[in-house]
């Protein structure tokens, strides 16, 4: 036997109260765990237009899920320990008991998964946003492209907030032009020469929009002819650190979700603990309980233990079980065509002579 | 003849305390919602008063957070009277103290009525200390490098971000004063000594508004610089162009977002106040109501209760005289109507006899 304890009658009430309360806050935990996921995806929602996949969405997902199962999981332990000292109504949630087990062992593991994936999909999270962002400061200038009318100001926005610039850095802005041809007056021999001077006919210059600037500057902001140094007065472009956000968007993103992820790993790993708690002490309850009754005295004392063999045994008895389960779907058919067979031709004595053999398999 | 006189059986008397009861606690609760939302106005207040000056508008968040604390004491005192109420015995030990109660709880409830007013009212003081305030800071947004009003630029950059506004009235504000510093301007540049001569105080003014006035919305790239300079850009028109900047003053933006707060503020002291009229109106009936059945001497009788015991003019008046006589106290009587204690010999030469009593001369003269 596994950990086996003695159980009077008053330890059994008390372990029967206790547990009561620790499912009650086990069905908190199971709330709480739900609502850390629909924040999750409410944050990731909001970000979703600079995000190209969504398969980070899997860690929300799973956390309101195993929040809501946990919720009814929990709750109806705190119903069988209710029921458990009443000797009437406890054999009635003997049948669950085995399915209730595996439920909530699933649940622990599928937490502990939820923890390990937030930081496994960090990588893929990583490049979502890179494609997404680049695709944002792409898409900047088509403001008067259906799909795309707000890729400006969802850009701007992103980097006031977070207070960064470009995808790496500000230097994605010199890449790619952000200034709509329908801004740009084709007459004017600047323009003319910038087009022609670029292979793909593309206006680049060494500027970036005004959502870049740094507030905490405090010169007013630089946006154009940042490469030279000549243009401006008292300016030296490789020193010059707080004219612009430095940070690029992408790193700033990351940080962001990984700290929100970080953040609720305490709490999701408190709630591994309560659940793992509140399994325990239900299969203690449990076997105590249905040693009592065996014994057919309410009052005695009974042993509570977590396996009636060690691990190793339970395990073999579980794997001949499943097997059996497994192999009972195979014969059956067999067992079917046979049993027809032998009814079709021969009498009850065969059946007589097969009926004692087959009462004799489940004794054994 | 009392006013609004109403009879009380016992049940309805234990009704009554048992309604107050809850009332109070109602009450608490309000006190604290109040005192929280103080304490969110002073929070708010002070974030932004780098940019109110002038004028004290704190002495609003201070009240209401005085009177949710005293509206917290006072229902709370008020829970155990009424608690205690429903059995004469105990309201025995509150008698003495109820009337007092009952005064204070008055000009309580006109505190908090006075409170409700105090915030609608607030609005034209905060528009001068924002006018002024905002003003100044425009003024200072170049002086990066003064030591104390280094982080104005900042400051006046995320507002403008935040509340989406630029300048105190509009963005033209900008224009009318010199918001780059002397350091980052190169005099030698012949544009530059043009522009800071043609201006009377030598300051370097431009058409232009610093980056965090630029609208997010805008389809084009912002346009700081030459503003009211159509040619500068293409396909640039400054008077019909409505989306490139924001076109909101911070003066007006700030006073709406204070006023939305003052507005919730003010109806929920209003509540307050309903709530505390009608505790004090339901404490005053059970006082007179238990009052009287201690003065039937039966606890189970039914009883009077009413508001004031003669009409408004007869208390008026008999409280002016209580008033008067407390200021009197240490007067000597020396009229006809005075005190017939006191002796009041108006020539006396007190040569009484061994019997002790006054010479003749006394009675021939009186």
């Amino acid at each position: 036997m596994l950990l086996k304890l003695k159980f009077n009658q008053q330890r059994r009430v008390r372990l029967a109260q206790g547990l009561w309360l620790l499912s009650w806050t086990a069905v908190m935990c199971g709330a709480f765990v739900f609502c850390l996921g629909v924040y999750l995806k409410m944050e990731l929602f909001r970000r979703a237009e600079v995000m190209d996949d969504s398969d980070i969405h899997a860690v929300p997902n799973i956390l309101m899920m195993v929040g809501l199962a946990s919720i009814g999981t929990n709750w109806i332990a705190s119903r069988i320990c209710q029921d458990s000292l009443d000797e009437s109504r406890f054999p009635r949630w003997r049948v669950f008991m085995l399915a209730w087990f595996a439920v909530a062992t699933l649940l622990c593991v599928l937490l502990v998964a939820v923890v390990m994936l937030s930081y496994a999909l960090q990588g893929r999270l990583e490049e979502s946003l890179k494609v997404g962002l680049r695709n944002g400061i792409r898409f900047y200038k088509d403001t008067d492209v259906p799909g795309r009318c707000f890729q400006k100001e969802t850009i701007d926005r992103l980097q006031m907030e977070f207070r960064c610039c470009g995808n790496n850095n500000f230097k994605d802005w010199f890449e790619v032009q952000w200034v709509s041809n329908r801004y740009l007056d084709f007459t004017s021999k600047d323009v003319k020469d910038r087009v022609r001077s670029n292979v793909d006919g593309r206006y680049l210059l060494d500027g970036v929009p005004f959502s870049c600037c740094n507030p905490a500057s405090p010169r007013p902001c630089l946006q154009n002819q940042l490469t030279d140094n000549s243009a401006h007065f008292n300016y030296d472009y490789q020193t010059e650190e707080l004219n612009l956000y430095s940070r690029g968007c992408r790193e700033a993103l990351i940080n962001y979700y990984m700290e929100l992820m970080n953040s609720t790993g305490p709490g999701v790993l408190s709630v591994i603990l309560i659940q793992m708690s509140v399994i325990m002490s239900l299969r203690f309850l449990q076997t105590s309980v249905e040693g009592a009754m065996a014994l057919e005295d309410p009052e005695a004392e009974s042993e509570g233990f977590l396996l009636e063999k060690g691990v190793k045994e339970t395990f073999e008895d579980v794997k001949v079980k499943v097997l059996t389960m497994l192999k009972a779907a195979q014969i059956n058919p067999e067992a079917a065509a046979a049993a027809e067979e032998s009814c079709g031709g021969a009498d009850a004595e065969n059946g007589g002579e097969k009926t004692p053999v087959k009462t004799s398999t489940p004794a054994s | 003849m009392a006013v609004l006189k109403v009879k009380f059986t016992k049940t309805r008397r234990d009704k009554l305390a048992q309604v107050l009861w809850i009332l109070n606690w109602i009450s608490v609760v309000t006190g604290v919602l109040l005192f929280c939302l103080g304490l969110f106005l002073k929070v708010e207040i002070n974030k932004r008063e780098e940019l109110m000056a002038g004028r004290d508008v704190q002495y609003v968040p201070n009240m209401l957070i005085a009177v949710g604390l005293l509206a917290c004491a006072i229902n709370f005192l008020g829970g155990k009277i009424c608690y205690d109420c429903v059995d004469t015995n105990k309201f025995l030990r509150w008698k003495l103290i109820i009337l007092p109660y009952i005064i204070c709880t008055f000009f309580f409830t006109f505190c908090v009525l006075v409170g409700a007013v105090m915030c609608y009212s607030m609005h034209g003081e905060l528009e001068e200390a924002l006018n002024v305030g905002l003003s100044d800071a425009l003024k200072f947004y170049k002086d990066t490098d003064t030591p104390g009003r280094c982080f104005l630029k900042r400051t006046v950059d995320m507002l403008q971000i935040h509340f989406q506004c630029c300048g105190n009235s509009g963005y033209k504000d900008w224009f009318q004063i010199q918001w780059i510093s002397n350091r980052y301007l190169d005099m030698s540049q012949k544009e530059v000594v043009d522009r800071l001569r043609s201006n009377v105080e030598g300051k370097y003014l431009m058409d232009g508004v610093p980056f965090s006035c630029c609208n997010v919305n805008s389809p084009r790239p912002c346009i700081q610089q030459q503003i009211n300079n159509n040619s500068a850009h293409f396909n640039y028109e400054h008077q019909t162009e409505e989306l490139n900047l924001w076109m909101r003053g911070c003066r007006q933006a700030l006073l709406e977002y204070y006023t939305h707060i003052m507005q919730s503020i003010g109806l929920t002291v209003l509540i307050a106040w309903l709530f505390e009229l009608s505790v004090l109106t339901g404490v005053r009936y059970l006082q007179t109501a238990l009052e009287n059945v201690l003065r039937q001497g039966d606890p189970d009788s039914e009883s009077d209760g009413w508001l004031l015991e003669n009409s408004l003019m007869e208390t008026a008046r008999t409280n002016l005289n209580i008033i008067k006589s407390l200021g009197k106290n240490n007067h000597i009587h020396t009229a006809n109507n005075g005190d017939p204690n006191i002796d009041v010999p108006s020539t006396s030469k007190a040569r009484y006899g061994p019997d002790n009593v006054p010479l003749k001369e006394v009675t021939e003269s009186s």
